[in-house]
């Protein structure tokens, strides 16, 4: 099986925001939530700013499953963690513990209540069967069940975005590196992928 | 030529770290160059932050590597706090239970009793501890119900049950806080710590030894339990109000996850200060719980435990009384 990861060049994220319009559309993601969204760092300075795009980075060990008192979370064969809304209280533990910020909540209930979870999925639905309406519904499109990668990175004009096996897309990056002679460092593989060699 | 290019890539790296500059750009053919990114964010001893095109200006925080302390306390730390103080506390209690057992009433009942709470007093009492035990429950479940509740009755009931636990928990810190201001100002004038404490104190409050110290209507040991119900309770409530609107109070995640911190410390050593607090009222000791039942205690309890209370009421029923002819006087 593969381990899917996501995968941000720095070089080449021009900050279109495609990805996040992409997902949106694909998952029908509510209002005021945004699964995936672009960062940037160093905003105006010359030859310093560089935008990456943040999603769920779907992490070995992952913090968000660690903490949650109902233990929602789970991790597929693909190494895609997914969590279920069935379960879900809507505490927010996973915000607090997550370090890329990925879990987003509705505000639904009373108070300033949070509703059940939202968060990437990896374009791979949730516990539900396969590409059911129930599925879609709740947690978006199931790509990965189609043989297909998820849309963010498949619509990225310059191909700053991949998706897909670690040890693939490490590869490309890596080629890519040695071909300009400079990297910018893989954002967040460090910190989601600590017992992976680095890319 | 390699060992000459890694040479001016290391001190490129090295010249750009000295100059304090984010780090973002490194040479790519040493092995591990996400490095680059782990001494960005040692450097900057917190978030990442940048912008975003969005109206959620909290997505402009990259990476937040507070998120994994928050972990280690939550599944590290806490459960050893919670664990010791609840856990340490039900073990003293049933020890002291084995040795002590259960405190008698000297010199036995007698036939007279003398209020002690009123309907407002255990009004507030029973509303703040009704809703301190379900506060407690569904709290300490959020704490340790995955491990402990979640094995035995399965993911579903324990999902439904925590649910119902959290919209509890919520509205029921409105009467909590409710009755901790109440209690404040019902009972803070018999609650200011004196000298005579002191002598409690020195005499083991009459529950270590045998001897009995002087006291009015709360000895020490009971101002502990007011203070600590009072202060810690209030400042648990303000922290779950925290809580419980996400990012009105506090803007960024690392305020949300030191307000949890303190919240679940203080929560579980106010559940171990209560334990014994039930314990004393209940199968720790003789007439203690009729004070908060029917709210009149037996006159030897009274003068047992609060002498001094006890003449203070019985003077003052007397004088009320005293003009009616043929008023009753206790024989001493």
């Amino acid at each position: 099986m593969a381990r899917m990861k996501f995968l941000c060049d720095a070089e080449r994220c021009i900050e279109c925001n495609a990805c996040v319009t992409a997902c949106k559309n694909e998952n029908e993601v509510p209002w005021g939530i945004n699964r995936r969204r672009v960062v940037t760092l160093n905003d105006g300075e010359m030859g310093k700013e560089r935008s990456i795009s943040m999603a769920c980075m779907h992490c070995t060990d992952a913090p968000c499953a660690s903490v949650c008192p109902v233990e929602c979370f789970y991790t597929t064969a693909d190494a895609v963690v997914l969590h279920s809304k069935d379960l879900c209280i809507g505490c927010g533990y996973c915000f607090y513990a997550c370090p890329f910020g990925a879990p987003q909540y509705p505000q639904l209930g009373n108070f300033g209540g949070r509703g059940k979870m939202d968060k990437c999925t990896f374009c791979a639905g949730g516990p539900e069967a396969d590409n059911t309406p129930e599925e879609y519904a709740s947690y978006g499109a199931n790509r990965l069940a189609e043989g297909k990668l998820p849309l963010c990175a498949e619509m990225c004009s310059t191909k700053a975005l991949l998706a897909g096996d670690g040890e693939i897309i490490a590869a490309i990056y890596k080629e890519r590196v040695v071909t300009r002679g400079y990297g910018s460092g893989a954002w967040g593989w460090s910190t989601a992928y600590p017992d992976s060699q680095g890319v | 030529m390699t060992m000459l290019r890694r040479c001016l890539a290391l001190g490129l790296f090295a010249l750009v770290l000295a100059l304090g500059q984010p780090v973002l750009a490194q040479a790519q053919d040493q092995g591990r160059p996400s490095d680059a990114e782990l001494q960005l964010m040692q450097q900057l001893q917190g978030p990442v932050t940048g912008r975003v095109s969005i109206p959620d200006q909290r997505a402009a925080t990259l990476i937040q590597p507070a998120g994994k302390e928050w972990r280690d306390f939550w599944r590290g730390t806490s459960p050893w706090i919670g664990g010791i103080a609840i856990g340490g506390m039900l073990a003293l209690l049933v020890l002291f239970f084995l040795i002590r057992g259960r405190v008698p009433m000297e010199g036995g009942r007698s036939d007279e009793t003398i209020t002690r709470f009123n309907g407002l007093d255990r009004f507030t009492h029973w509303m703040t501890a009704i809703s301190f035990l379900v506060l407690a429950v569904t709290g300490l479940n959020i704490a340790f119900g995955r491990d402990l509740l979640l094995p035995l009755i399965g993911p579903e009931a324990f999902a439904a049950f925590s649910d119902a636990g959290k919209v509890a928990h919520n509205f029921l810190s409105f009467p909590f806080t409710l009755g901790i201001l109440l209690m404040l100002v019902l009972w803070v004038r018999d609650n200011i710590p004196s000298r005579l404490d002191l002598e409690w104190i020195a005499a083991g409050g009459g529950l270590i030894g045998h001897r009995h110290a002087h006291a009015r209507r709360f000895n020490a040991g009971q101002k502990a339990i007011f203070w600590s119900v009072v202060l810690m309770g209030a400042a648990i409530a303000a922290t779950g109000y925290i809580l419980m609107f996400p990012f009105t109070v506090v803007a960024h995640v690392g305020g949300m996850q030191t307000t949890q911190m303190a919240h679940s410390i203080l929560s579980m050593i106010l559940v171990a200060i209560i334990l014994a607090h039930i314990y004393i009222g209940t199968i720790g000791m003789e007439g203690a719980f009729e004070a908060m039942g029917s709210g009149k205690v037996d006159l030897n309890w009274a003068e047992a435990h609060h002498d001094l209370w006890a003449e203070e009421v019985r003077a003052r029923e007397q004088r009320e009384t005293g003009a009616a002819p043929g008023a009753a006087v206790p024989a001493e």
